[in-house]
């Protein structure tokens, strides 16, 4: 079946499928080329660039979790120029969208770092990371205040030409919904949701911190039911279509973060379960959706019977 | 690369070596051999056990021991919650794995060599010695602090003449590490090649007397990986200026793609 996503207020833009890989999980792409077809995924969201390049948090900054995993890998990235110059060219970014995740200290340096991805050809989309926990200055910081959320997206929007803005937004909220209120109305073209949650692990024995920065992000499919509930909000509060992120491990995951409004998801943390899980993934999908009868999924998105 | 490498494998066996206070902590994991046309010793795998579901999310990695025509053999300690469970694997039982992954340890076959190995650092050696076409020019000193059957030694003993030093007081570390500092400071001298692999103190030490006595020395990091691909930036180590391998981001690189083993001068090595 044809799962080509034409998503609303965006003619020229569309997904092949609905299944996107998510920032920081999927390096560069070129990381998983040999496990997989690239072109095959609906999208591919890079590792998060900043203007310079960042060493990131020291070691140790992942841990594992029951059913999840910690990171305060701290946007380690090698800058956005040497990503344009060096990876950006080896990706089929003529057949699938590449879309550039970008994170910065203020709203200027956001807007600087847009207008220089808004001009290359091979970025389908901007990704605005205003929810990474793991930065000191700005970071979550922007995701936490609809009024600071809103001043990076109309930054971004002023500079980024016919790119779609995707807003990318925090968990670790009180009112994830009035945050998504604040950055449509700025000018987002998509949101998407969740970003890891706050969380910290300790060892007895050894009574130190399982991550040398102590806080960390959690993720993987122990996250999933509080990132169903936040894009099952979102979707309720905006318009823009909505990429739904957390703990997706099976087609039916997909499936149910659809059913709550989503009209996209990204996948993170299962990349790690094994190099070719995405790609597994988009095959999976087909399979249920022909399983369970599914024809259209723009009926079937939304539906959820509450 | 080929996605095939990316494969589930039968256990054929899953060995106990030794034992401690009545408990096997080491294994030697035969499992099918997997299609690969080339490997080096000092590259690893990552290894899920398909029966693990969601609990724990992440491969683990580990040095590939041997290859032969009929099996891959990986060497491990049930030390954590995952290598505690492969411990109880069983013939039949069906595990994910993906490699080879990384670089491997340089081989000369000419040179001296000198092969440093901590505990279960010993792993990738077995293959190295097996793999190597002039094994008479190498040498190992093993430091163990369980009893020496526990680790497959006389696999290596079968090929070359090796030193096991058995370190059940801070005396017998003390001897092991003058042993080393004399045995580094000889293939130094010759420019031999000298290799280490061990828990990361180990491997401070190795790097610490080598840059002393400038010798060539290889060390293989052990580090905690999710992916092993180069993705998840979980495994990284601070890396010398000089070393100018693509993706190295601001100093860090992965131990996963850029390693395991890096040169002893490029590397500052962190304990986890």
């Amino acid at each position: 079946m044809d799962m080509r996503l034409n998503l609303p207020g965006l003619p020229d833009f569309s997904f092949r499928n609905p299944i996107l890989t998510a920032s920081g999980t999927f390096g560069y792409g070129l990381e998983f080329a040999p496990y997989g077809d690239l072109t095959t995924l609906g999208g591919i969201v890079v590792k998060g660039l900043s203007l310079a390049p960042r060493a990131g948090n020291p070691m140790p900054r992942i841990a594992e979790t029951p059913c999840g995993m910690l990171n305060a890998v701290g946007l380690q990235n090698s800058g956005v120029e040497s990503f344009l110059r060096d990876k950006l060219p080896k990706l089929p970014w003529r057949d699938v969208p590449v879309i550039a995740n970008i994170y910065a200290c203020d709203p200027a340096e956001f807007a600087e770092l847009a207008s220089i991805l808004a001009r290359e050809q091979g970025i389908a989309a901007i990704e605005v990371n205003i929810s990474c926990p793991n930065v000191k200055e700005g970071g979550i910081l922007f995701g936490q205040d609809a009024q600071a959320a809103a001043r990076v997206t109309e930054a971004v929007k002023r500079v980024a030409g016919d790119k779609p803005v995707i807003i990318k937004l925090s968990p670790n909220v009180t009112d994830i919904a009035t945050i998504a209120r604040a950055v449509e109305d700025a000018g987002a073209d998509m949101i998407s949701c969740i970003n890891t949650l706050s969380g910290m692990g300790v060892d007895i024995r050894t009574r130190k911190p399982l991550l040398a920065n102590i806080i960390g992000g959690l993720s993987g499919p122990a996250i999933k039911p509080v990132a169903l509930r936040c894009v099952w909000q979102v979707c309720r509060a905006v318009t823009v279509p909505v990429i739904g992120i957390g703990g997706i491990t099976s087609a039916e995951d997909v499936l149910e973060f659809m059913l709550v409004g989503a009209h996209a998801v990204q996948v993170g943390t299962a990349n790690f379960l094994r190099p070719d899980f995405s790609f597994r993934l988009v095959n999976e999908f087909t399979e249920l959706l022909n399983k369970l009868g599914i024809a259209d999924l723009e009926d079937y998105r939304g539906s959820l019977r509450t | 690369m080929t996605k095939e490498q990316c494969t589930v494998l039968k256990v054929l066996d899953n060995v106990p070596f030794g034992q401690v206070a009545g408990e096997h902590l080491f294994f030697a994991l035969r499992l099918e051999r997997p299609e690969w046309t080339n490997w080096l010793p000092g590259q690893f795998v990552m290894v899920r056990p398909s029966g693990w579901a969601l609990d724990m999310l992440w491969a683990r990695p580990f040095s590939i021991c041997r290859v032969s025509p009929r099996d891959l053999v990986l060497f491990f300690q049930a030390v954590g919650r995952g290598t505690r469970r492969m411990a109880t694997l069983k013939s039949g039982d069906e595990v994910l794995v993906w490699g080879p992954l990384g670089n491997g340890f340089a081989m000369e076959p000419d040179t001296p060599t000198l092969m440093l190995a901590g505990g279960i650092g010993i792993a990738p050696f077995v293959g190295y010695t097996h793999h190597h076409p002039k094994p008479w020019n190498l040498h190992m000193e093993f430091g163990h602090r369980m009893p020496l059957n526990c680790y497959p030694f006389e696999s290596i003993n079968e090929k070359i003449m090796g030193d096991a030093h058995h370190e059940t007081s801070r005396e017998d570390l003390a001897a092991f590490i003058e042993r080393m500092d004399k045995r580094i400071a000889e293939y130094a001298a010759q420019d031999g090649l000298v290799l280490a692999c061990g828990p990361t103190p180990f491997l401070a030490t190795v790097q610490k007397l080598a840059l002393q006595h400038g010798a060539r020395c290889q060390l293989s990091l052990e580090t905690r990986m999710a992916c092993g691909v180069g993705a998840c930036l979980g495994c990284v180590t601070k890396v010398s200026d000089d070393m100018t391998a693509s993706g190295v981001a601001a100093g860090r690189a992965q131990v996963c793609e850029h390693g395991p083993v890096f040169w002893a001068h490029q590397v500052t090595l962190e304990e986890n």
